[in-house]
């Protein structure tokens, strides 16, 4: 046993020294990585609703051909300005981004209006440019509210009731409760943690596996009068070790940003307190077991460093992939998908984020048949360590 | 005393090593002489039991390397070729490492760990990481951690490729002095020069196979080339290639 803790505490020595790599993999990614990440977010989510009752200005061509529909845009706080020259230079607008949404009146509108010819009015918008969606919505919004209220007021003139016009009447009751919807946002945030795991370990499990050889230490190391098992059980502890440094500052990275972004402001209310992050701390820390010892057998299959990194950068997302495919298909989430490690984790975080209630059985679920798993994988990579191949 | 009986090992196609037997007596520098490729480091690392060879086997005192692998890697010190040294540990946390794996006792260790430091005369650089050693500041530190449990045999592989002289002759003097505390020293080489300067005893390897094991005298007669290269030369067409 004591030779295992001396390989553990020597790997976490080494790699704690390897200042650039502990760097990035420790410290940049785990705990830059949410802060940029929820303040995009915020940002994005602040955008999309705050424009819906704010004024916003929209440029006209030919205002003055329609007077009675400007100042109903305004009524729906719609600024009209002076718009572009024409329709060519109202496109060249919308291209360079100069406006997100221009409209057009042409001069015959009125007569077009007068005569109960459908009038044409042009609407110069970039599908493709996602941040003035919300802006051009409210101007399309608006056009089909007048577009209605004339035809109410011309049907009321020939007696006919304009409710004839509406067959259906579509009222929209949105159930999503405010911490539901922050789940939905906050979903993102489990993948995130698990990759903040794996990255934490991955440099370690490649340099005591991959690297170690690579270096020439390992023929020597394996000569000493040690047992092998215990080499590379040192090994994948030093490598939990990093991975569970690395989930804990992501995991207060997210809880301090989290104080930042007016996620209440915006109707969401997500349970992310110091429990909620000692309490996903402790279920996700199993994982790190699983994580370092696959890393650690695919690191020991590679011939070389390089090759170990390549690798090791695609196993990263191989967690996240049981989680797009329910996602995906939008499963429920079941007792039987508390089996599956990284799944199980992010189906009970996203629980316990939005304050639903969490099934005990579930948690022990997770937990046995994640630290399972990882016992499956330390073993798989025990045996190849009596391998003589691992020699290169 | 280190003793091989009749080892095989193949590589798939490749049979490396067909056959070898010899010993390496206490007291005595043994060489193990050969050109590349003739199986002498696939020879070390069956003694060292980092593999296991395909037929017949060897003891170091008296312990078998295939069956009993752990006691006789406590009775071995082995310097690989190329040090191997951790690069971002210094060269007493090197030694110390290795002599907390033997499971020396935790008092003993910084005790052992300073005289090993002192009889290998590496103190100058001791304290330094090995990111930044010199050849020679490696080997020395390599070599110190293979004594630092204080082995009866010692095997090293190819211990002086790429050392200028003084390295070199500071590596021989250390090397003479294992002897001289009565250590079996089984060593290999490609330069049949050094081998001649240090060893007692010579095993001339080709494909494979003991061309010769004998002093160097006795290589001299039995060829009869008075030219040590020469009598290297003609030692490893006796074997030839089947």
């Amino acid at each position: 046993m004591r030779s295992f803790f001396i390989v553990c505490f020597k790997e976490i020595i080494d790699n704690l020294r390897d200042r650039r790599s502990l760097l990035t993999s420790v410290m940049l990614i785990p705990v830059l990585m949410p802060v940029f990440m929820m303040f995009l977010i915020g940002f994005q989510l602040e955008r999309s609703f705050d424009t819906a009752e704010e004024l916003i200005e929209l440029p006209v061509i030919g205002a003055e051909h329609a007077p009675n529909l400007m100042r109903f845009l305004e009524s729906r706080n719609i600024d009209i300005v002076a718009g572009p020259a024409d329709g060519v230079a109202a496109t060249e607008a919308v291209w360079a981004s100069e406006e997100d949404v221009v409209l057009l009146v042409p001069s015959d509108f009125g007569e077009e209006l007068a005569e109960m010819i459908p009038a044409t009015v042009e609407l110069y918008f970039d599908q493709a440019n996602t941040t003035g969606i919300a802006k051009i919505s409210r101007v399309r919004d608006a056009l089909f509210g007048y577009n209605q209220t004339v035809a109410g007021i011309r049907l009321s003139a020939r007696g006919v009731n304009p409710a004839l016009l509406r067959p259906l009447n579509i009222d929209h009751i949105d159930v999503s409760t405010p911490s539901g919807r922050a789940a939905i946002l906050l979903g993102i945030l489990s993948y995130l943690f698990l990759f903040a795991l794996l990255m934490g370990g991955m440099y370690l499990a490649i340099d005591a596996t991959a690297g170690e050889r690579e270096r020439g230490s390992l023929e020597p190391l394996l000569a000493l009068p040690v047992a092998r098992g215990r080499l590379i059980l040192g090994k994948i502890a030093a490598t939990s070790v990093f991975m569970s440094i690395s989930l804990a500052l992501c995991l207060m990275s997210v809880f301090a940003t989290l104080r930042f972004i007016p996620l209440e402001q915006l109707g969401m209310t997500p349970n992310f307190s110091l429990n909620v992050v000692i309490a996903a701390f402790l279920l996700l820390c199993p994982f790190a077991l699983t994580g370092a010892s696959l890393m650690t057998l695919f690191a020991s299959f590679t011939k070389s460093y390089k090759e170990a990194q390549t690798w090791l950068g695609i196993l990263i997302l191989v967690p996240t992939m049981p989680i797009l495919i329910v996602s995906f298909l939008s499963l429920q989430p079941r007792f039987e998908f508390m089996f599956i490690p990284a799944l199980s984790q992010h189906l009970i975080l996203v629980d316990m984020i939005s304050n639903e209630p969490i099934s005990s059985l579930h948690v022990a679920v997770s937990v046995l048949s994640t630290l399972a798993v990882g016992a499956i994988f330390t073993w798989v990579c025990v045996r190849l360590y009596h391998r003589e191949a691992l020699l290169g | 005393m280190i003793q091989a009986c009749g080892i095989h090992k193949s590589f798939g196609e490749v049979h490396a090593v067909r056959g070898l037997s010899f010993a390496a007596h206490d007291g005595k520098i043994t060489g193990l002489l050969g050109p590349n490729g003739a199986g002498k480091s696939t020879t070390l690392r069956v003694l060292c039991t980092l593999l296991k060879p395909d037929q017949g086997t060897a003891t170091i005192d008296g312990a078998d390397v295939v069956t009993d692998g752990l006691s006789a890697r406590r009775k071995i010190g082995s310097l690989p070729h190329g040090s191997g040294l951790y690069p971002r540990l210094t060269a007493r946390e090197n030694i110390a490492y290795y002599a907390r794996l033997c499971g020396l006792d935790r008092d003993d260790i910084a005790d052992r760990v300073e005289e090993i430091i002192k009889t290998l005369d590496i103190g100058d650089f001791a304290d330094r990481r090995a990111k930044g050693f010199s050849h020679g500041q490696r080997t020395k530190t390599a070599l110190g951690r293979a004594l630092v449990h204080d082995p009866q045999n010692l095997i090293l592989d190819e211990p002086t490729t790429g050392l200028d002289v003084m390295a070199t002759r500071s590596l021989r003097e250390l090397i003479v002095k294992l002897k001289a505390e009565g250590r079996c020293v089984l060593f290999s080489s490609h330069v049949m020069q050094e081998v001649a300067a240090l060893c007692d005893d010579i095993c001339i390897i080709a494909h494979g196979k003991i061309a010769i094991h004998d002093s160097v005298d006795g290589i001299r007669e039995r060829t009869g080339r008075e030219d040590l290269e020469d009598a290297f030369v003609a030692a490893i067409a006796m074997v030839g290639d089947e």
